[in-house]
């Protein structure tokens, strides 16, 4: 069976050739309307770089407030305000759209199909999502203050939120509802719109941990949603799912909140480990390592995701089983982890590597994101969590595995793909320069946090004791230069869109391997109207 | 040139349905938000946005049961579309899990740490001293009142029975419609809509005899939360089922669906199997034990 594309509108039966530019002139029609998987990646990609500047410029007021001890920019309820959005933006908002955009653009031209299974439904997931952000910023602007109980809504704190309460509950079931719909297209895609011979064990890693990604967020998305609802209806509608003397108990919603929260963490990264995957064989000139060793870890991975929640709530007062039964389930989880780290290395050697962008972006991820895992490891000791929960050590560890590991990733990607996006090339020194800064600034910013935390310094407090002035002080100047550097993203970014004089090969790059590097650059308006036939995996290059 | 459905996948071209569904969800929600800090406006546009949604539904689903019906939807394009329901299902499943996992957690381990069990005891001691665990409960500061629960063996086994004859009826409508009997699937279609509302006439009687009668409210405590929450959300998803129902047994009437292709039947036939099923646990978990 062919998949030709057919549009009945327009009265005739695409052949496969000469429709590239069916694309829609007027404005609205392409970016209101659109059912297109490539603009609806670029939809997405744009509004995550938005959200993560404006959850950027959170973290400079937090930062700024940190440089020195003592009160002196913000009241500390706007404060938590702060630390609160920047969390919910940067989860919600930043990195996980970025990688449904990265989805929407890649996987039907990885796979060989003429588009996303279901197109309408791909723009309404989409836009969902500025809807629901703007619901969520505008709280700031409410006489209560926007939530400032962290983004993990801990009840009985975030149940004396005044007015903005439900507006955030309400964003969160949206974001539920964009996330749910995105994943069960892209569970749709995959499933039934590979290209003939595109077999299961032979898609590219990419495409892979997205199915297992979107698998996660189809299980714990409604789980959110479940915990939000009960939160709402405690504070609305006089349930006591978290009132004690009605019977509930609040540390039920950090077990509900933490059943999603934990495949949450590996929702942002596990389309990382794709990209990681993709990027090192192309600029090691060699095959991956261990693609089947790559593509069982990542089930693992999720698998574990689901039955070590509790790691979150060692100090929460557990019976010593459970808290025993919760650190070896969690220490189980570097075992999978190790296996692709070790996969990555040995992609890398004896390879004939060259260093570009991308490539720099890769390694830094794996260097970056392993002390992240590592320090992981160490918070995994019930014993020692004591010691370390509620700490910044928490927040270094977290920003480890999240700014050098997903957003390096993110980054690693948009210069791997944004020329074929494109059709032109990025500066290659530019782009060097950003990673150099990128990957010096981060350390300064996070490093010296591991040392307060150890030190005792609490996280979501807007002063400290004196003590911990130096640290903080490198902190948030890294801080500073880290949030600065990315503006050359952006620079790098449009001006290879819009100047660059340099035009991008099929190929893009030397090594580069995959059904998306057989389209033009930039692809047709829709990718494959006639589907390839893959005779083997194309990142095996067993030909 | 007349188009080639079976092998060729449809793209479909721009569709403003998606835009209009955002603009009523979050007139509807910001709506319900405002409604709930007590502005008298919100009341109002809340329904705005719930009708600006079902405008988008009509619309939405008009357009795709129109090129259903045109044959623009191969093989593999049914095949999206089964893929995609059943992961909405399992989505729905899991949102179920969430209030079961609740009423499980708390019977097992919350209201027997409250009453001094395991490492429960100097809670027990200090702040809820002389509750002894039972269930239901009202927990230990009897909030709400004191109440009487419905017993399992009245209208809930009733309902049971409902639902199980409504599984069966519409199995019998979809056996009726791969043999082309059109009288009879319309037939067993309107018998399991009857018996899908019939289910939720029974749970609203039961609601109201609740609240007058057994003092039993969504405020009692803990059992209050869980028993009408499951029973609550159980019975939206009923009656968005039934809706469901309707809309097939009219397409019916008017002779759509094959013997070979009827996406739309099966899914609205699956879905009511999961409301079934979710319906068999509440009886066991919250009617019963
Ligand atoms: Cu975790």
């Amino acid at each position: 069976m062919s998949t030709e594309v057919i549009h009945p509108d327009t009265h005739h039966v695409d052949d496969g050739h000469d429709h590239g530019d069916h694309k829609p002139s007027n404005f609205l029609d392409r970016w209101l309307f659109t059912t297109n998987h490539k603009d609806i990646g670029t939809l997405y990609l744009i509004f995550s770089l938005t959200m993560f500047f404006i959850g950027g410029s959170m973290a400079m007021v937090i930062r700024a407030e940190l440089f020195m001890p003592g009160l002196q920019l913000v009241e500390p309820d706007f404060f938590n305000q702060m630390t609160t959005m920047h969390a919910l933006i940067m989860v919600f908002g930043a990195v996980m759209p970025a990688w449904v955009g990265f989805a929407n653009w890649l996987i039907p031209m990885m796979i060989g199909a003429p588009d996303m299974a279901l197109p309408r439904m791909n723009n309404w997931s989409f836009w969902i999502l500025p809807f629901a952000f703007t619901m969520l910023l505008s709280t700031l602007f409410m006489d209560s203050g926007g939530p400032a109980a962290g983004w993990t809504l801990y009840p009985p704190l975030v149940l004396q939120t005044g007015t903005s309460f439900a507006f955030v509950v309400f964003a969160v079931h949206m974001m539920g509802v964009s996330s749910i719909m995105g994943s069960i297209n892209i569970i749709a895609t995959i499933f039934n719109m590979r290209a003939p011979g595109m077999r299961l064990l032979r898609m590219p890693m990419f495409v892979w941990t997205w199915l297992i990604t979107a698998f996660l967020l189809i299980a714990v998305m409604p789980v959110l949603a479940g915990a939000v609802t009960m939160l709402l209806t405690d504070h609305f509608f006089s349930t006591n799912f978290f009132n004690a003397a009605g019977g509930g108990d609040p540390v039920m919603f950090q077990h509900i909140f933490w059943f999603f929260g934990h495949p949450e963490v590996y929702i942002m990264i596990l389309p990382a480990f794709g990209v990681i995957s993709e990027i090192l064989p192309t600029f090691s000139r060699k095959p991956l390592f261990g693609y089947g060793s790559m593509v069982y870890a990542t089930a693992t991975i999720a698998f574990l995701s689901f039955i070590v929640w509790a790691h979150h709530m060692f100090t929460v007062g557990m019976p010593l089983q459970g808290e025993l039964y919760f650190m070896y389930a969690t220490m189980l989880i570097s075992v999978p982890t190790g296996v692709k780290v070790f996969n990555w290395v040995s992609t890398m050697w004896q390879g004939s590597m060259t260093f570009e962008t991308p490539m720099l972006f890769a390694i830094g991820f794996v260097v970056l994101f392993t002390i992240g895992g590592l320090s992981g490891l160490m918070l995994a000791i019930t014993a020692a969590d004591f010691q370390y929960h509620d700490t910044y050590f928490v927040v270094a560890h977290f920003h480890y595995v999240l700014v050098p590991g997903s957003v390096f990733a993110l980054m690693a990607a948009t210069y791997y793909w944004l020329p074929k996006f494109t059709g032109n090339m990025y500066s290659e020194k530019w782009g060097k320069i950003h990673f150099w800064s990128s990957a010096i600034f981060v350390n300064v910013l996070f490093f010296p946090q591991h040392y307060l935390g150890l030190a005792g310094m609490p996280r979501r407090i807007p002063d400290y004791s004196p003590q911990f002035a130096d640290f903080n002080m490198i902190s948030s100047l890294g801080g500073f230069a880290f949030g600065a550097t990315q503006l050359i993203f952006v620079g790098v970014v449009l001006h290879c869109a819009y100047r660059s004089k340099v035009k991008a090969t099929p190929e893009v790059w030397e090594g580069s391997r995959g059904l998306e590097w057989t389209l033009d650059s930039p692809p047709a308006y829709h990718s494959f109207n006639t589907p390839p036939v893959v005779t083997h995996n194309a990142l095996s290059r067993a030909d | 040139m007349a188009t080639h459905a079976e092998n060729s996948y449809y793209v479909p071209h721009g569709s403003k349905w998606p835009i209009v569904g955002s603009l009523g969800m979050i007139t509807m929600l910001a709506s319900a938000a405002g409604w709930m800090n007590g502005s008298a406006t919100a009341q109002w546009t809340f329904w705005l946005g719930a009708a600006i949604l079902i405008f988008m539904l009509f619309g939405w689903f008009g357009t795709v049961i129109r090129e259903s019906e045109a044959g623009m939807y191969s093989e593999q394009v049914s095949g999206s579309f089964r893929l995609s329901m059943s992961w909405f299902i399992f989505s729905e499943v899991m949102f179920f899990a969430v209030f079961f996992g609740a009423l499980f957690y708390v019977r097992a381990l919350v209201i027997p740490w409250l009453g001094g069990e395991g490492t429960g005891a100097s809670t027990n001691e200090f702040l809820w001293q002389g509750y002894t665990p039972a269930w239901p409960t009202s927990g230990p500061a009897n909030v709400g009142g004191d109440f009487q629960t419905i017993p399992a063996f009245g209208i809930p086994f009733l309902n049971t029975l409902i639902l199980l004859t409504s599984g069966l009826t519409v199995t019998l409508a979809h056996h009726a419609l791969k043999k082309e009997h059109r009288n009879q699937l319309v037939l067993w279609l309107a018998a399991t809509v009857a018996l899908g509302f019939t289910f939720v006439y029974f749970q609203v009687y039961e609601y109201h005899e609740a609240y007058t009668q057994l003092g039993l409210t969504l405020g009692s405590g803990i059992y209050g939360a869980t028993f009408f929450m499951l029973t609550g959300f159980h019975g939206m998803h009923v009656t968005l089922g039934a809706i469901m129902l309707v809309v097939i047994m009219i397409r019916s009437m008017k002779g759509h669906f094959k013997p070979d292709n009827h996406f739309a039947f099966e899914a609205v036939a699956w879905y009511w199997h999961f409301v079934d099923v979710v319906w068999l646990g509440l009886f066991v978990f919250v009617y019963i034990l």
